[in-house]
């Protein structure tokens, strides 16, 4: 089922990214649909990356106007007499010219400058002539900041987050397929309905169920709890909606022909249906995959101690009262991104492969 | 020993009656074959045999024991589908082996099995495929596999050829022939082509609107079909009917009028007598008396002549439009436009009463 190489014999990735309608040169329905994929990919991409540079960034750097593309930060110096590297600049002097000096402090619009060679003497310069000397420069210390001086916490959420993704998610996958299975193969009186009601929860918002939610949750104790997130969403209408649909496609003769072979309901549904379900499951994968791990609103209400945050609860709380640390921010934030995207990138080709033959015919 | 007994089985969907009520006997190794047009209630009289539907009223027995409070996999039947239905992410030797392993058969006794199934369809070398990477006809194998490997008493075939080419299809049909002498066991067959059932049944039954309009053996019904329905559907090509009236009834031979033909006399006698009464004329293509010269029987006008080779067959008109097909053994001479003249060979010819029933001829 996964061998979609074999189904499109020699049709590399570049052949195939590059393809085009005029055969010998590109006819204008290719500008088109090159110009649309380009747009799309600016659109989803540039804020993603943004991020990923930003979170390289320093906190000055991030602070400026206009904003860098790149990551720079002031070349600084250690200059005799002062414990602090001191930020260089470049000082273009009345004759016209340049030197590097650096800067001790800045008064207005004057600056307080030493040369670095001859630290003794202090000049006094307009800020309007000094240029900072700046260079490309990794913040890598976001990066490590966050690791280190959160105290060993991240990765106590990223814990969290994990456990409550991977758990929740095949909980989820199990309830919905079951609660699918039922609804696609068996006739029974009110199945209709069954299906007719779990779709129109999908019109009532997660908000408003919230109280009511976090009540249940409390009650049963698991206020503070990973479980109190788990399970209250363990079945999604859409997933059960989804999954329904796709085994409506899996031909009944198959299920008789496992019932001929002593096959147990429970064996059916195991060997049979979920297997040949796996396309439609590696969707409501990651659909369940990029919802837990970005939920943010059941966490804040019922995960009130801190060792039971998750990351986008700790994301969260970098923001407080007294100001954004926007580079360990930044950071988090793209650490945070990862897993999803690799998560995406690894279960997108049982997506596309599944759409190969089901061997019926 | 596995004899298989209806009685008065009854099947309904909701208000639509499918089957108003069958009674057949198989008896031990036979191989039955069960016919009709689409729609006639084969197949799922097929599906209740097999445990797949309930019946609605009536009884099945299997050597005598009543099944139709069994679960399909302990009737002792197996079944071949239509669409093969052959689980697709599982290799040909999982799919022959899941059944086994459902009822924690020794492993041992499991791939003995296997592999003797697969010598016997010669499909050993297939065993680590999946079943999207054979052929229909290879899928069809491993298909009866699945049921040999179970050992059933009774194998079932819901249309089993009808996805193959017609090359194909001939193939399968002498093998299935081959693979049935060589098991041994009663077989049950669903197809809506009469060929498959004339070729490979000891009994037809063919049914029309969930009724079984006659049961025999395939010449027997060729030769002496019940009434018209069968008289139709059996033989391919199809027999001629003309409609008219018998008006004389003399020994040893019958004489037939249509309007606008002039009188035929059926070389033959009747069973019973009768005159005067509306009836149908059956004849099959082969069992025309074809001569150019005029008075020896009904004027035709050939419209289109079918060279086969070996064979011809002539798309004639009788005179009020009716159409009429000539075999002629051997390549014919006769062009469009040609006027034939048409006689039954004696005792080839059937009637049929207003009712549709067949007049019985005497022997």
């Amino acid at each position: 089922m996964t061998d979609l190489s074999q189904a499109k014999p020699g049709l590399s990735i570049v052949e195939f990214a590059t393809r085009r309608r005029g055969r010998k040169r590109l006819d204008w329905t290719d500008w088109l649909t090159y110009l649309y994929l380009f747009l799309g990919l600016v659109v989803m991409f540039t804020p993603v990356l943004w991020v990923a540079i930003s979170s390289f960034k320093t906190p000055a750097n991030l602070t400026e106007f206009p904003p860098t593309l790149l990551p720079y930060a002031n070349q600084t110096a250690v200059v005799e007499g002062h414990d602090e590297p001191l930020p260089l600049f470049d000082v273009v002097g009345e004759d016209g010219e340049s030197r590097r000096l650096a800067q001790l402090r800045r008064v207005g619009i004057q600056a307080q400058m030493v040369d670095p060679a001859n630290p003794e003497e202090r000049i006094v310069v307009p800020v309007g002539d000094a240029t900072p000397v700046r260079q490309l420069y990794l913040a890598t210390e976001n990066y490590t900041n966050l690791l280190t001086s959160s105290g060993g916490q991240i990765w106590r959420y990223l814990f969290n987050s994990l456990f409550i993704t991977v758990v929740a998610t095949a909980i989820t996958l199990v309830m919905n397929s079951m609660a699918a299975f039922a609804l696609s193969k068996y006739r029974f009186r009110g199945s209709n309905i069954a299906l007719v009601s779990i779709l129109a929860t999908l019109m009532i918002p997660a908000t408003v169920v919230l109280v009511p939610t976090y009540m249940i949750v409390a009650q049963l104790g698991l206020v503070g709890n990973l479980w109190g997130v788990i399970l209250p969403t363990v079945a999604t209408p859409t997933g059960v909606f989804l999954l329904r649909q796709y085994m409506l496609t899996i031909p009944d003769e198959l299920i008789e022909a496992a019932r001929m072979d002593h096959a147990s309901e429970w064996r059916i549904f195991w060997r049979i249906i979920l297997p040949l379900s796996s396309p439609a499951l590696a969707v409501v994968a990651i659909f369940s995959i990029l919802s837990r791990w970005n939920d943010f609103l059941l966490p804040l209400v019922v995960l009130t101690r801190r060792e039971s945050y998750t990351l986008q609860l700790a994301l969260a709380s970098f923001q407080t009262e007294y100001g954004v640390r926007y580079e360990i921010l930044l950071a988090m934030t793209t650490l945070t991104a990862l897993p999803l995207a690799f998560a995406f990138i690894f279960l997108q080709r049982y997506i596309t492969s599944g759409i190969a033959s089901t061997g019926i015919k | 020993m596995a004899n298989l007994t209806l009685q008065n089985v009854k099947k309904s969907f909701g208000a639509v009656e499918v089957i108003p009520g069958v009674d057949l006997e198989i008896t031990d190794g036979e191989f039955v074959v069960f016919v009709g047009p689409s729609g006639c209630g084969k197949s799922t009289l097929l599906r209740l045999i097999a445990g797949l539907e309930d019946v609605s009223d009536g009884d099945i027995r299997i050597d005598n024991a009543s099944v139709v409070d069994v679960p399909a996999a302990d009737r002792g039947v197996a079944m071949v589908f239509q669409s093969y239905a052959l689980y697709p992410h599982m290799t040909v030797r999982e799919n022959l082996s899941f059944g086994l392993e459902n009822i924690r058969m020794d492993k041992a006794e499991i791939n003995r099995r296997v592999s003797d199934a697969a010598r016997l369809l010669q499909i050993e070398q297939l065993l680590e495929r999946r079943p999207k990477q054979l052929s229909g006809g290879q899928r069809q194998r491993v298909a009866i596999g699945r049921a040999i490997t179970r050992d059933p008493k009774i194998f079932l075939f819901d249309e089993p050829l009808s996805n193959l080419d017609a090359e194909l299809r001939v193939l399968m049909r002498v093998e299935i022939t081959k693979l049935r002498e060589r098991l041994g066991n009663t077989m049950i067959y669903v197809t809506h082509d009469q060929i498959e059932a004339m070729t490979m049944a000891d009994k037809i039954v063919v049914l029309r609107k969930g009724i079984i309009e006659q049961v025999g053996a395939p010449l027997e019904l060729y030769n002496h079909p019940r009434n018209l329905f069968v008289a139709g559907f059996i033989g391919s090509p199809r027999m001629n009917f003309v409609e008219g009236k018998v008006s004389a009834v003399a020994p040893g031979q019958v004489v037939f009028e249509a309007p606008g033909l002039p009188p035929l006399t059926l070389p033959g006698a009747l069973a019973q007598s009768m005159e005067a009464a509306p009836a149908t004329l059956g004849i099959r293509p082969e069992d025309f008396v074809v001569s150019r010269d005029a008075g020896a029987g009904w004027p035709v006008t050939v419209g289109v002549a079918e060279q086969y080779g070996a064979n011809s067959y002539l798309h004639c008109t009788l005179a009020g439009e009716v159409p009429i097909l000539v075999h002629e053994a051997g390549q014919s001479l006769a062009r469009r436009g040609d006027v034939l003249y048409l006689a039954p060979r004696e005792n080839h010819w059937h009637l049929f009463g207003a009712g549709g029933a067949a007049i019985e001829r005497q022997a």
